[in-house]
């Protein structure tokens, strides 16, 4: 670290500016509206490009500012917009510089449509610090409109990420993979090398989670249809299998064991999300009415300090969520929490048996059970991750 | 060191913010270019918190030598070359201006 006399150069991270203890709240999700200039068909949350109840709900300009700067003073350091498409409000711009005047860094997940060469050269010249995220859901027209419904979206994403390239904003790119599409997949993936600020492949989304709402039935069994069932996740993870393999090895060693009954062990109302009408969810696809809360009506620190820590206490109660899920060694593959339970089944405790089947699907591939066996019988879990650590320790490279 | 200017009004240029996180003085840079690099940010220590403070684009720096070195019980020549020093480094990272020359660019 550079030292000078009258300061001292630090990054913008929690990990070097707060010492004594952490800040109440880090990061900060915030779905700036659920209205998409797409329609793209594995979505869960796309409203119409002008629906005019989400326009008139969604919270104003100075109401987002009042949010973001209760943030800053609680200690965010990170804000990320999300949506539906952020780039449709129509004071993205002031809001994104609103953040970026609190000191924040900013994440945006965009689909690029929106990006304009003024906006490139507004991140150019005021940098989010954060890469951008587009999502890219087809490297042509026909398969890319296939996903998104909206004939021309194509071109605008291409001329929106031309513009970022432009412009030298940097920016990685993710896919959404789905069968109109996967026939782009090569050529996705090697549009995707030639992006300076790629440092990896390109992840993809397969496993699209349903409408946390549960107003839907229609579009949740749509998206169901959709998912890439176990075998083709695995597929697409194991693609490069020696980095996948070194990934798991750090993995396992850190995150596999059993919750037990707990049901938040995640980072839930730690990192929260504010959706687009004010009400601040524990994550962000956490959307049971009765353990969210209107910031209408609260403080972001009286939800932080009186709402939200009483969740970390709640406990499973479902016998069958007891028998597995609780006792599972291999949680850590598994994306079962109390957002899916609830998207799913309107529970925050019932397995979710698509989540379980892609879990057991990646930990037969690691050798971490048995064809047949399942895992949640499993008694020796902690020798049989220890076993695979140590395996892959003594493969080369 | 960029050349400091004792009858400049200096003040904190718009393309930086300051936060204070845990009692210190946080200078974000905001603006590509300013500071050395995007993501890193400058925290002050209280000598250099004191002159920032001082930074209100309406006083010379003459003036505010004179009246930290009135505050402190320390020689003239000691604070001037202590303000000297933080400006110079302040100026050559963009993150002051002279409110009288200059105007903000973002």
């Amino acid at each position: 670290m550079d030292t000078g006399k009258y300061y001292e150069k630090k990054s913008l991270n929690q990990f070097t500016l707060f010492k004594r203890e952490k800040p109440l709240l880090e990061y900060l999700d915030i779905e700036l509206t659920e209205r998409c200039n797409n329609n793209c068909i594995h979505c869960y949350i796309n409203l119409p490009q002008q629906d005019p109840d989400a326009i008139h709900r969604e919270l104003t300009t100075n109401e987002w500012k009042d949010i973001l700067k209760q943030a800053a003073d609680l200690g965010v350091l990170v804000v990320r917009f999300t949506g539906g498409e952020p780039l449709l409000r129509n004071d993205f711009t002031e809001l994104y510089l609103y953040a970026r005047h609190l000191g924040m860094r900013v994440i945006l997940f965009t689909n690029g449509r929106g990006i304009t060469p003024d906006l490139a050269a507004l991140f150019s010249r005021i940098p989010p610090l954060e890469k951008i995220e587009v999502t890219v859901y087809g490297m042509r027209a026909e398969t890319y409109e296939a996903v998104s419904r909206v004939p021309g979206s194509f071109n605008e994403f291409w001329r929106g990420v031309q513009c970022l390239l432009t412009s030298e904003v940097p920016f990685i790119v993710k896919g959404a993979l789905l069968p109109q599409n996967t026939v782009d997949r090569e050529r996705f993936e090697a549009w995707a090398e030639t992006i300076p600020w790629m440092e990896s492949s390109p992840s993809y989304s397969m496993c699209f989670d349903l409408r946390g709402r549960r107003d839907s039935p229609q579009k949740n069994q749509r998206i169901s249809r959709l998912r890439a069932n176990p075998d083709e996740n695995l597929a697409v993870l194991t693609r490069d299998e020696a980095r996948y393999r070194k990934e798991m090895e750090i993995f396992c060693t850190r995150f596999m064991g059993s919750a037990g009954s707990r049901l938040f062990a995640c980072g839930a109302g730690n990192n929260v999300c504010i959706d687009a009408y004010g009400v601040i969810q524990p994550c962000l696809l956490f959307r049971m009415p009765e353990l969210c809360e209107d910031l209408k009506t609260r403080s972001l620190q009286e939800v932080l300090t009186e709402c939200f820590p009483s969740i970390k206490e709640m406990a499973a109660e479902n016998p069958d969520y007891l028998n597995r899920c609780a006792r599972c060694f291999i949680k850590g593959l598994c994306e079962q929490c109390p957002a899916k339970s609830w998207s799913e089944h309107g529970t925050l405790d019932t397995p979710v048996e698509y989540l379980c089947k892609i879990a057991h699907a990646q930990a037969r591939y690691l050798g971490l059970i048995e064809s047949g066996e399942c895992a949640w019988e499993v008694r020796n879990g902690d020798e049989r991750v220890r076993k695979l650590t140590e395996a892959d320790a003594s493969l080369p490279g | 060191m960029s050349d400091v200017n004792m009858e400049a009004w200096y003040t904190p240029s718009g393309d930086v913010v300051t936060r204070e996180i845990e009692g210190e003085l946080i200078i974000v840079p905001i603006t590509a270019g300013v500071g050395d690099m995007d993501d890193q940010l400058f925290s002050v220590n209280e000598s250099g918190k004191i002159i920032w403070d001082t930074l209100d684009g309406k006083t010379s720096l003459t003036l505010i030598v004179q009246s930290l070195a009135d505050r402190y019980s320390i020689s003239g020549e000691e604070m001037e070359k202590d303000v000297r020093g933080f400006v110079g480094e302040l100026l050559r990272r963009k993150m002051i201006i002279d409110a009288r020359t200059s105007r903000t660019s973002s």
